[in-house]
C-alpha cells in the first residue's frame, strides 16, 4: 500500500487544568493525499484549530502524530504554512516586506534577489494585491489584509497550507472574493490544503472532503464526506445543483441533527464552561503540566487553541 | 452649472466658516492656554502669600520676585563670566602675536580660563552626567528586558533581584560607588572626573529597572498570532527578536524609558550634591552652605530649572519615540 502524503495518525492531546486535565482530541486519525482540499467543520470549541495547531507543530500532541512526506512532525515549519484567522501580518512592515520576511527565509539559498523580488510580486498578483505593495496592513481592508496573508504562505511553497477560519472575519461578499481566488489559485498551483470552517457552503465549494468533527471534550472525527463536484466549480450553478445541495444537506445534518451545537442544546455547567474555556487559552501553566501527559512538550506551546 | 452652485456655497462657506473658524480658535485658546495660565497664576499668588509669612534664618522665603529678580541675575553672572573669559584669551592672544612678531621662534601657548562654572554651566554639566547615566542604564536595561521578556526561566531568575533592587534610595548607592570608583578608575590622565562618573553611575543604578520592567511586559505581551508567524519561518533568534519583538515592544519600551530619565533626573540632584559633581546638585548645596540673603531665592531658581528641564527631557524622549515607532497613528502622551 502507498503511503499517504500527509498522515495524522491517532492523535490525542490534552491540556493541563487546575483540576483533572482537559482532554481536547482523542484518536483523531486521517489520510491526505497531495493536491487535496480538506475541510474541517464542526462547532466551536470542538478541538478544529487543535488539529490544525498540531499538524502546524504549534501543538505537541499528547498521544500520536503527525507525519508528511514519511517524516514526523516535531515542530513549525515553512513546510506547514499557516493562514491566520486575522492574517497576522506584521503591522510594522508594508505589504511587500511581509510577503519578503517569508520569501528571504525559505529561498535564502536557492533565489537570488531578483528572483526573489520577482516572485514575491508573482504572489501578490496571485492575490490580486500588487497595486498596494508599499502599504502598511493598517492602511488596507481587513479582506486585502487576508488576501496578503495568504500570498506570504503561497510565497512559501509549502507542501501543505494550513488556514485557520481564513474568512471567518470577514464580510460575506468580500468572503466570497476570497473563495473564489482560493479556487482560482489552488486549481492552477495544486496545493494541498487543510481549512478551518464553520460556514458549510464555504466547506461544500471548495473542498474534495470534509471532515465533520463531533462535539468536545474528547472530539473526534464524525464523519468523511467526499465531495465530488466537477472542478471548476462555479457558485452561481451550484446553488441550483442537486448534488451541491445533497452535500449541503448531509453537512448540515450531521452538524445540527447528530452533533448539536452543545451551547443550545443545554447550558453547560459551570465547571465545563471552565473546561472549555482553558482548552480555548492554554495559559502557561498548561505547557509544564502537558508533560505529564507522557509525551515532553517544548516548553513554548502557547497558542491560541480557539 | 454643478461648478457654479459649488463657488456658490464656497462664497457662503467663507463667511460662515471664518465666524465658525473664528470662534473655535477661541475656545481652542480657552482650552489650551487660558486653563493652564489661570492655574499657574492662582499658584503664583498663593506661593508669595505664603512665601511672606515665612521667615527662615536666611531672610524672608523667595516669592515668584524675588526668583525672578536672581534668575536674571545668575544668567547676568553667566555672560559676565563669559566675557571675562574672552577677554582673557584675547589677552594671551595679544601677547602671543607680539611676541612672535619680535621673534617667529618663540614659544607660545594658551592657557585655559579657570573662572568659575556659573549656573548654566552646572545646568549643561547636570545634563550631560544624566545623559550618561541613562545611556549606560538603557545598553544594559533594553537587552535585558528582552531576554526576561522572552524566556519564562531568565525571568523568574532575575526578578527577586530586580524586585529587591528597584526600591533603594540613590543615596544608599552612592557611598559604594563612591569607594568603587576610586579604586577602579586609577589612571593618570582620567577622561572623566571621578565625581562625574559617581554621579552617572549612581544614576544608572536607580533607572535601570522601570525600562528593564516595562520592557519584560512589552516582550511577553506580543501577539501571539506573530510569534506564531515566527515559528512557522523559523526565524532565527536574533531576526525573532529584530523584526518582531522590537517593533512590538517598542511602545513600552518607551514607556520604561520615559519613566527612567524621569527618575534618573530626580536621582541626579542627590548625587551631585553628595559626589560633588559641578552640577545643579553641587550648585543647591554650594548655595545652602553659602547662606546669603540670596542663597534661597538662588535655590528656588534651581529647584524651577529642574523641573522645567525634567519636563523638557520628557517631551524629547516623547518626540523621539514618535520618530522611531512604526504606529505614527498612535496617540502619545
Amino acid at each position: 500500500m502507498k503511503n499517504p502524503y500527509l498522515e495524522i495518525s491517532h492523535i490525542g492531546i490534552e491540556f493541563a487544568t487546575d483540576g483533572e486535565p482537559f482532554r481536547a482530541l482523542q484518536d483523531v486519525d486521517l489520510s491526505i493525499d497531495k493536491g487535496q482540499f480538506v475541510s474541517l467543520i464542526g462547532h466551536s470549541g470542538c478541538g478544529k484549530s487543535t488539529v490544525l495547531n498540531i499538524i502546524a507543530g504549534l501543538y505537541e500532541a499528547s498521544e500520536g502524530g503527525v507525519i508528511l512526506e514519511g517524516r514526523e512532525v516535531d515542530k513549525p515549519g515553512p513546510d506547514r504554512a499557516v493562514v491566520f484567522q486575522n492574517h497576522a501580518l506584521l503591522p510594522w512592515l508594508t505589504v511587500y516586506q511581509n510577503v519578503e520576511l517569508a520569501v528571504k527565509r525559505v529561498f535564502r539559498k536557492t533565489k537570488n534577489k531578483a528572483e526573489m523580488h520577482e516572485w514575491i510580486e508573482h504572489n501578490l498578483s496571485l492575490v490580486h494585491m500588487d497595486h498596494a505593495l508599499h502599504k502598511l496592513p493598517g492602511e488596507i481592508s481587513g479582506g486585502m489584509k487576508q488576501r496578503v496573508g495568504i500570498a506570504r504562505c503561497l510565497a512559501m511553497q509549502p507542501k501543505v497550507l494550513l488556514m485557520d477560519e481564513p474568512f471567518g472575519a470577514l464580510d460575506a461578499l468580500t468572503r466570497a472574493h476570497l473563495q473564489d481566488s482560493l479556487m482560482e489559485i489552488q486549481t492552477s498551483l495544486g496545493n494541498t490544503v487543510i481549512m478551518i470552517t464553520h460556514d458549510v457552503d464555504e466547506a461544500v465549494l471548495l473542498s474534495d472532503r470534509i471532515v465533520m468533527m463531533t462535539n468536545g471534550p474528547a472530539a473526534t472525527i464524525g464523519e468523511i464526506l467526499d465531495v465530488n463536484l466537477p472542478r471548476p466549480r462555479d457558485r452561481l450553478a451550484l446553488a441550483e445543483d442537486a448534488d451541491f445541495i445533497h452535500y449541503r444537506q448531509q453537512v448540515l445534518e450531521f452538524l445540527y441533527d447528530k452533533q448539536k451545537n452543545p451551547q443550545i442544546e443545554k447550558k453547560p455547567t459551570d465547571s465545563a464552561r471552565k473546561l472549555q474555556e482553558v482548552a480555548c487559552k492554554p495559559a502557561s501553566s498548561q505547557d509544564d503540566a502537558a508533560v505529564d501527559t507522557g509525551k515532553t512538550t517544548t516548553g513554548t506551546d502557547k497558542t491560541r487553541a480557539a | 452649472m454643478t461648478d457654479l452652485a459649488a463657488i456658490f456655497r464656497n462664497e457662503q462657506g467663507i463667511a460662515r466658516f471664518s465666524i465658525s473658524q473664528l470662534s473655535s480658535i477661541a475656545r481652542t485658546v480657552g482650552k489650551t492656554l487660558a486653563l493652564p495660565l489661570a492655574g499657574i497664576l492662582i499658584f503664583l499668588m498663593l506661593w508669595q502669600g505664603v512665601a511672606n509669612n515665612i521667615n527662615t534664618s536666611l531672610g524672608q522665603f523667595p516669592g515668584p520676585v524675588q526668583v525672578w529678580e536672581q534668575s536674571k541675575g545668575l544668567l547676568a553672572e553667566h555672560q559676565r563670566e563669559r566675557k571675562k573669559a574672552a577677554a582673557f584669551y584675547q589677552r594671551q592672544e595679544d601677547r602671543n602675536a607680539k611676541r612672535l612678531a619680535k621673534n617667529p621662534d618663540a614659544e607660545v601657548k594658551i592657557r585655559s580660563y579657570t573662572g568659575k562654572a556659573t549656573f548654566l554651566d552646572q545646568v549643561i554639566t547636570s545634563l550631560y552626567t544624566v545623559s550618561f547615566g541613562f545611556l549606560i542604564a538603557t545598553v544594559i536595561a533594553v537587552p535585558l528586558g528582552i531576554v526576561c521578556g522572552l524566556s519564562e526561566k531568565v525571568y523568574q531568575s532575575v526578578n527577586p533581584i530586580i524586585q529587591t533592587f528597584k526600591p533603594v534610595s540613590p543615596l544608599a548607592w552612592l557611598p559604594l560607588v563612591t569607594m568603587v570608583v576610586s579604586a577602579l578608575y586609577v589612571t593618570d590622565d582620567p577622561m572623566f572626573e571621578k565625581a562625574f562618573l559617581t554621579s552617572a553611575f549612581t544614576v544608572a543604578l536607580c533607572c535601570l529597572w522601570p525600562t528593564v520592567i516595562n520592557t519584560t511586559v512589552g516582550v511577553t505581551s506580543i501577539d501571539r498570532d506573530l510569534v506564531n508567524v515566527s515559528r512557522v519561518l523559523q526565524l532565527p533568534s536574533l531576526v525573532h527578536v529584530r523584526k518582531i519583538v522590537i517593533p512590538s515592544a517598542i511602545p513600552m519600551i518607551f514607556t520604561g524609558m520615559r519613566l527612567s530619565l524621569a527618575t534618573g533626573w530626580m536621582v541626579l540632584i542627590a548625587a551631585e550634591m553628595l559626589a560633588q559633581n559641578p552640577g545643579l546638585g553641587k550648585f543647591i548645596w554650594d548655595e545652602f552652605q553659602n547662606g546669603s540673603s540670596d542663597s534661597l531665592g538662588r535655590i528656588m531658581v534651581a529647584v524651577v530649572t529642574i523641573g522645567l528641564i525634567g519636563f523638557l527631557l520628557d517631551r524629547l524622549m516623547l518626540l523621539l519615540q514618535k520618530r522611531i515607532s512604526w504606529d505614527k497613528q498612535a496617540i502619545l502622551r
